[in-house]
């Protein structure tokens, strides 16, 4: 099968790869997947305290190519987001940017997924009724 | 982009051989003949070849001429192998005995033929690959008509212990059918020498045309049937119609005899290959697994696991330049990985890891010092990507995650 060229580009130059510190209370922290299904995606974004955008996100993925690309996408597409913007980013949107094919639907799913269970921590540890 | 492309996926195919090629060539235009046209020298010439090609690859397996059925590959030699053992020996019984790690062209036969009213009973392997010969001999009943297990293992090379099965199908007057598709034309395979009465394998493997392939059924001591599973002309002895693939198995022939000259030498430099690939892979680079039986194996593969890596991404890394095959199949028609290292009781995490290369007479030193450095870039790329491997350098229990499957 052969990869698209956005694919190829995230998968070499991956955008915002690290770790943010988890005990941080700025921070919300997404884990998804399992190794047993060779996928796991941790999903990191800082929010302002003042602003209440996000103004930082990092990733790391094991996982193929798709899996690595639908993480880079999804961080840069949160920097800068609200929490209730993020929310809103499908999956959909990621296989659309990707070009993803049929079988690899499920990298861009995980991605939302972590998005999702990143906000879901921010809120928690920051006492946030859920919307 | 790299001008240096590496082929490191023999086991998958061959390249053909350019004196294979050679050979073949006349046989499409000059030499057009059907081998079973018998009244004039067009068909002459074309059984002719056939004949020396017959005899050939019979001689590089140690067997008789008339105990080469051509067919169109080693899945269709498969086929008629077991189902042809199933339908002629009916009278006998129906149990057939097999092993999980089969390739699928055993695997999937025996399952049809279960749906036909056979009993199949499919054989654990331990963590090395091989099956267990109590195991195998408890199994065995008035009934069992066959035991099929595979020479040489397709995705970690690991070679059966051939004669002692042979040892015990005899002395329980039972059939053995082996697939030995990966071995034949690269190590010593003899069937008669270990008690194999029915035996696959294919050109495409050995440096021959893909397309063509051939069961070995034994004619003497004993002499076994098999009811055929293609109607019409009654050639190959009645067990296999169809025109012969001349070119083809010309091309199979002429490889048969080259492997024949050459395959230990090429075992010998290939072996050497491998192994220098697999030690400094794994000196160079932490947490990295060979899978398989490393003493009983086939000279030119490995198969092996980069911890906290996933194959499919880490073949990204590097499959421009770099052919090879994962164990890993990251799609979500399957997410199971392979299921042959899941046998060999790998956890699913380092069968999603695994790698593996099978180098080939035209695999050069220079081939392999390029895939080490490659495969270590790739490696150190992908758990540079890693949340595991960040978590397992932070002395974190991964077993003890609540992990969320999907």
């Amino acid at each position: 099968m052969a990869y698209s060229e956005k694919v190829l580009d995230h998968f070499k130059n991956p955008k915002n790869v690290g770790t943010l510190d988890k005990a941080d209370l700025n921070v919300g922290t997404g884990l998804v997947g399992a190794p047993e299904c060779g996928d796991v995606m941790r999903l990191q974004i800082k929010v302002n305290p003042e602003s209440g955008l996000i103004e930082d996100a990092k990733f790391k993925t094991f996982g193929c190519g798709s899996a690595i690309a639908s993480s880079s996408l999804a961080t840069e597409w949160l920097k800068g987001k609200s929490l209730n913007e993020a929310m809103e980013i499908d999956n959909m949107a990621i296989v659309e940017e990707l070009a993803l094919p049929p079988v690899k639907i499920h990298c861009s799913v995980l991605a939302e997924d972590a998005i999702k269970s990143a906000i879901k921590d921010y809120k928690e540890k920051n006492s946030v009724p859920a919307i | 982009m790299s001008l240096h492309k590496v082929y490191l996926d023999n086991n998958a195919t061959t390249p053909c051989d350019p004196r294979v090629v050679d050979a073949m060539l006349p046989y499409f235009y000059e030499h057009p003949g059907n081998a079973a046209s018998r009244s004039h020298p067009f068909g002459w010439e074309a059984e002719a070849a056939v004949d020396i090609a017959r005899k050939q690859i019979a001689d590089l397996i140690g067997a008789d001429e008339k105990e080469i059925i051509f067919t169109s590959g080693a899945t269709e030699a498969d086929n008629l192998a077991i189902k042809g053992v199933f339908e002629m020996y009916a009278r006998k019984g129906k149990h057939i005995i097999t092993c999980k790690t089969e390739h699928k062209a055993v695997l999937d036969t025996c399952k049809a033929l279960e749906k036909r009213g056979a009993e199949i009973s499919y054989l654990e392997v331990a963590s090395d690959g091989l099956i267990n010969l109590q195991e195998l001999e408890s199994l065995i009943r008035p009934d069992t008509i066959l035991v099929s297990i595979m020479w040489a293992n397709n995705e970690t090379g690991v070679i059966q212990s051939m004669r002692e099965i042979g040892e015990i199908c005899a002395r329980k007057g039972v059939l053995f059918m082996s697939d030995a598709t990966q071995a034949v034309g690269k190590i010593h395979v003899n069937p008669r020498e270990n008690g194999v009465h029915l035996m696959a394998f294919s050109a495409h493997k050995m440096y021959g045309p893909k397309g063509v392939g051939a069961l070995y059924v034994s004619r003497k001591d004993p002499r076994v049937k098999v009811t055929a599973q293609m109607d019409g002309g009654g050639h190959e002895r009645g067990m296999r119609s169809g025109t012969l693939n001349v070119p083809g198995i010309v091309g199979f022939g002429k490889a048969a005899s080259i492997a024949q000259q050459e395959m230990q030498q090429d075992a010998e430099r290939l072996s050497k290959l491998r192994d220098k690939l697999e030690s400094r892979l794994k000196n160079e680079m932490e947490e990295v697994y060979i899978n398989g039986n490393v003493k009983q194996r086939m000279p030119h593969v490995t198969n092996m696991s980069f911890k906290h890596v996933e194959g499919e991404g880490l073949m990204m890394t590097f499959n421009q330049d770099i052919a090879l095959s994962s164990g890993s199949a990251c799609t979500s028609a399957s997410l199971e990985p392979s299921y042959v290292l899941v046998a060999l009781g790998l956890g699913d995490d380092l069968a999603h890891s695994s790698l593996r290369f099978s180098l080939g007479r035209f695999t050069t030193e220079d081939d392999v010092d390029f895939a080490i450095d490659a495969i270590k870039k790739g490696v150190n790329h992908m758990r540079d990507l890693s949340p595991i491997w960040e978590m397992y350098k932070e002395g974190i229990d991964l077993s003890k995650i609540e992990w969320s499957a999907h």
